[in-house]
Parts: structure tokens; sequence; C-alpha cells
């Protein structure tokens, strides 16, 4: 059961990823991307990890995305040119990209935990034990992720704000 | 609980909840056209069955048996998606909105909650991050109106399209940060265990509710918050009649109109009952021992379902009384005035629950 959603989620991720590169349509493609981000969180549910899940639907489907088709729709974006691609692309991304995936899964058996699959219903991760570690553990990365969240809200304001000369 | 009966009583709880709701979303159409009617000295619907309560179902007969038009020119797949989008997603949070506690029923016990279950305990549970699913659904429910409004084709459609995902987007923000003050009070993102939290009164007479608990203005901001999110008036300028015709929904007919409309009010209905669950305490209400068993079972619901009805009535109140916001007021409205005070409400709230421990 758990490895039949796996698949299924992780077929529905590829899919939406490949059906966003092949798409003309700028909105379409965004579209596909909402899907990719909704495969994810169910695939982190999956994992047992409750808020990741929701908190990935909030902020990447719910915020961002929404952000993204508005800025598409805002722009009335047209077709997107399709264009024939380069040969080196061609001759080193195709290999390039085997080799990589190969080295990747390599890395991934050889530091594989030991435990076998969570039954399905699982949580480890609720939203007190995230925070906990958020202010204790982690408490250098959060801050830090803070300030770097804080120049870009100064930054935003500082492109849109109209010049008073 | 076998599977089985599981799997009944989930069924069960299914259509219930949907039928209640369906009905009480067409009953709002006509509770808000009737009281609109007397706030403006006209009688409002009364022609179809007494004092027309039989407008919806004309209503809904009319809406099924239009011509199902779809104009030319539009974005055909996208036109057709958002409707269901809109109206899948405003149906769906009302799953996890716990509506009453415990019942026994022919020998079987659940909470009155699609999600909620019976723990090894004896008590009821439900999902941990219940809120948070429910504030996930309501943002995917943008793209219902801003897809309908692109799909269109149209530069009213897409103008109430435009102005409908700004102000969800504005007001999203102060809608969540003022459930945070809640939420550090009660300290848990269940529904059902922040209803749990406010059992129990003060003096015997005065409830437990968040909204007595230092917790008022942020009522207040949620209920603004609430009223933008829903593309109500006075924050209805998605679908301005005056600049837009109808906003998003101008180039729909017919049933896939409805659907909006239908996504409209389950959204009202949804929002009421997160504010009764996070402010109002939810099921819970004063207690009344001396009525005879049978009605103190009931007791519950009828708590849950006059709160929903107080704001139901204070949606439509309010929009027989107040006019419309200009843009920029909206704008600045949510971001200069709404979001500020929500920020300090979290930040007082977290320091007088600093200092209390």
């Amino acid at each position: 059961m758990h490895q039949f959603l796996f698949l299924l989620f992780g077929a529905f991720c590829v899919g939406g990823a490949i059906n966003l590169l092949l798409q003309k349509k700028t909105i379409n493609s965004a579209l596909s991307l909402i899907v990719v981000m909704g495969s994810l969180a169910l695939i982190y549910l999956l994992l047992g990890a409750e808020f990741v899940a929701v908190v990935q639907v909030i902020i990447y489907a719910g915020a961002i995305m929404v952000l993204y088709v508005f800025v598409i729709m805002l722009l009335n974006a047209g077709d997107e040119e399709v264009v024939k691609g380069s040969n080196v692309a061609k001759i080193f991304g195709i290999p390039g990209l085997f080799a990589g995936g190969i080295i990747g899964i390599w890395v991934l058996l050889q530091h594989r935990p030991a435990e076998k699959l969570l039954p399905i219903g699982a949580m480890y991760g609720p939203a007190d034990k995230v925070g906990e570690l958020l202010f204790t553990k982690y408490l250098l990365a959060f801050e830090v992720t803070s300030i770097l969240v804080l120049i870009a809200i100064m930054g935003a304001v500082v492109l849109t704000r109209r010049s008073r000369v | 609980m076998s599977a089985w009966t599981f799997l009944i009583v989930a069924v069960i709880k299914i259509a219930v909840t949907l039928g209640v709701l369906l009905t009480v979303v067409a009953y709002t159409v006509w509770l808000e056209r009737k009281v609109v009617g007397h706030i403006q000295n006209r009688w409002g619907p009364q022609r179809v069955g007494p004092f027309g309560l039989l407008q919806p179902l004309a209503d809904g007969i009319k809406f099924l048996l239009k011509e199902d038009l779809t104009p030319p020119y539009v974005e055909k797949h996208l036109y057709l998606l958002a409707p269901a989008l809109a109206l899948i997603m405003a149906l769906t949070s009302i799953a996890l909105v716990p509506i009453g506690p415990i019942v026994h029923l022919f020998g079987i016990s659940t909470p009155v909650q699609i999600t909620g279950v019976i723990d090894a305990t004896g008590q009821s549970s439900d999902i941990n991050v219940g809120l948070l699913i429910i504030l996930g659904i309501t943002s995917l429910g943008v793209y219902g109106i801003a897809l309908a409004g692109w799909s269109s084709n149209s530069k009213y459609s897409l103008l109430g399209s435009l102005r409908a995902s700004a102000q969800m987007m504005s007001y999203e923000v102060s809608l969540g940060l003022s459930l945070v003050g809640v939420l550090i009070l009660s300290g848990t993102l269940s529904l059902g265990g922040i209803v749990k939290g406010q059992l129990g009164t003060w003096f015997g007479v005065i409830p437990q509710w968040y909204i007595f608990r230092w917790q008022f203005v942020a009522f207040f901001i949620y209920m603004m918050s609430a009223f933008a999110e829903t593309n109500r008036i006075p924050f209805d300028l998605p679908e301005a009649e005056t600049e837009l015709v109808a906003g998003y929904h101008t180039e729909y007919s017919a049933m896939k109109f409805a659907m909006f409309f239908m996504a409209e009010y389950a959204n009202m209905v949804t929002v009421a009952c997160l504010a009764s669950v996070m402010f109002l305490g939810g099921w819970s209400g004063p207690p009344m021992p001396f009525l005879p068993a049978v009605v103190q079972a009931f007791l519950p619901l009828v708590w849950f379902s006059s709160k929903i009805f107080f704001f139901l009535f204070l949606y439509i109140w309010i929009r027989g009384t107040l006019p419309r916001f200009r843009y920029d007021q909206l704008m600045a409205f949510g971001w200069k005035f709404l979001f500020p005070l929500a920020l300090a409400n979290v930040v007082i709230t977290a320091f007088f629950v600093a200092w209390r421990a």
C-alpha cells in the first residue's frame, strides 16, 4: 500500500514536471507546477511529516504559485517560443543526466537508514516537534533564514518605492 | 470498530454533512434576499411557497434547465475546470470542522465530525494539523476564481479575477495571523482540541471562550479578513457590478454560474464555522441541567448552529448596511491596519502566555 501510494504520487510528480517543460502556454506550466507541489506534499505525508506536508501546500501551492499565476495573468503572457535546443545539450545533457542520476541513487543507497517503511497514518513530524527543533537545535539556521527573508522584503520595498525627487 | 462499520459511519457522516451544508447554502440565499429585502423596505421572495420558502428550489431548477452556454474564444479546459475547482475546495473544508461532541447511536459512538475518530482512550480525536489543512484548502480555492477570470478571455472577468487574487492573497496573511493568538493559548492545531480547550465556565456563567480570553481584537481582525476572503460586501470588488458587470463569473451561465454562487456561500459557512470553533467555543455552550436528557443530547448542535446562524446573519446585515470599499482603500486597510494589528496581537499574547508560565 505504502509503496503503491509512493509510486502513484511519484508518477504524478514526475509527470507534472515533464508536463511543465512540454507545455507551450505559461499558465499550463504553472498549473503543472502546482501538481508537482501537491504530490510532493503527499509524499511528505507518506513519510509521516504532516506539518511539513501541510505547510508545503499552504506556502508553495497556496501562496507562491498563486503569485505566479497572478503575474502570468497580469502580464497576459502569450505562448512560448519553441527553440530547437543546442547540440551541446543533446550530446552532454542526456548522458550527464543518467550519470548524475546513477551517482545520486548510489549515494542514497549507501546512506539508507536501517528502518523499514512507516505504517500508513503514523505521524512522526507533529508541529510542536518541528517548532522545538527549530528553536533549539537549528536556531542559528532559522535566524539566519529570517534575516535573509528580511533582506528580501527590504529589497522589494526599495524596488517598488517611487523616488520622491 | 471494524473496518466496515468505520466505512459505513464515515459515508453516513459525509452524506449527512454534505446534505445539511447544501441545504444551508440554499437557504442562506433565501435568507439573504429576505433580510436585505426587509432592510430596503421590500418583501423579498414571497411568491413560491409560504414566505417564499420554496424559492431556492425554484432557483435550482432554473439553473439546471437553462442553456449551458460556452462562449467562443474561451480557454475550454480551464474554463470548465474553474467552477468545479472553486466548488470542490469550498465543500471540502467542512470535513475538518468539529460540529459536535461524541454521539452514541445504535451502539456506535463517534464524534460529529467527518475527520474525527475515537482513539484508544475513548476520547474523540482528529487530525493534528486540522486548522492548517483548512487554511491550505481555502488558499487553493483562489485558483478557481483566478482561472475563471483568465480562461474567460474577457476584460471584465480578467479584472475581476486579478482583484480577487490580490485581495485574497493580502487578507490571507492577516487572517492566518489573527488565528495565531488562539493557537498560542490553546497549544494545539487540532480543531477538536481547540474546542476542548474552551469547555468550562468562570463563576458558572461566563464561558471560557477564547474571545473572552483577550482574543477579541483577533476576533475582529479575523471577521474583517474573512469578509474579504469570501468576497462579500464591503470587500466585494471582484464582482463589483457597477464597474465589472459581474467580475470573474461574467462569462458563466446556468449551472456553472450556480457553482460559483454555491462556492461563495459554502465558503461563508466554512468561515463562520471556523470563527465559532476558534473564538466562540464551537459546540460548547452554557450547561442546561434542567432540560430532559434527550434535549441535552441535541444541545451542542443547537449551540453550534445558532453561532453559525449569527455569523450568516451578520454577513447579510452588513451587506444591507455598508457601501463598497475603493480598491486602494481595500489594500491600505489590509496591509497598513489589519496586518500590524494582527502582528501586535500575536506579540502581546505571546508575552502574556510567557509571563503567566
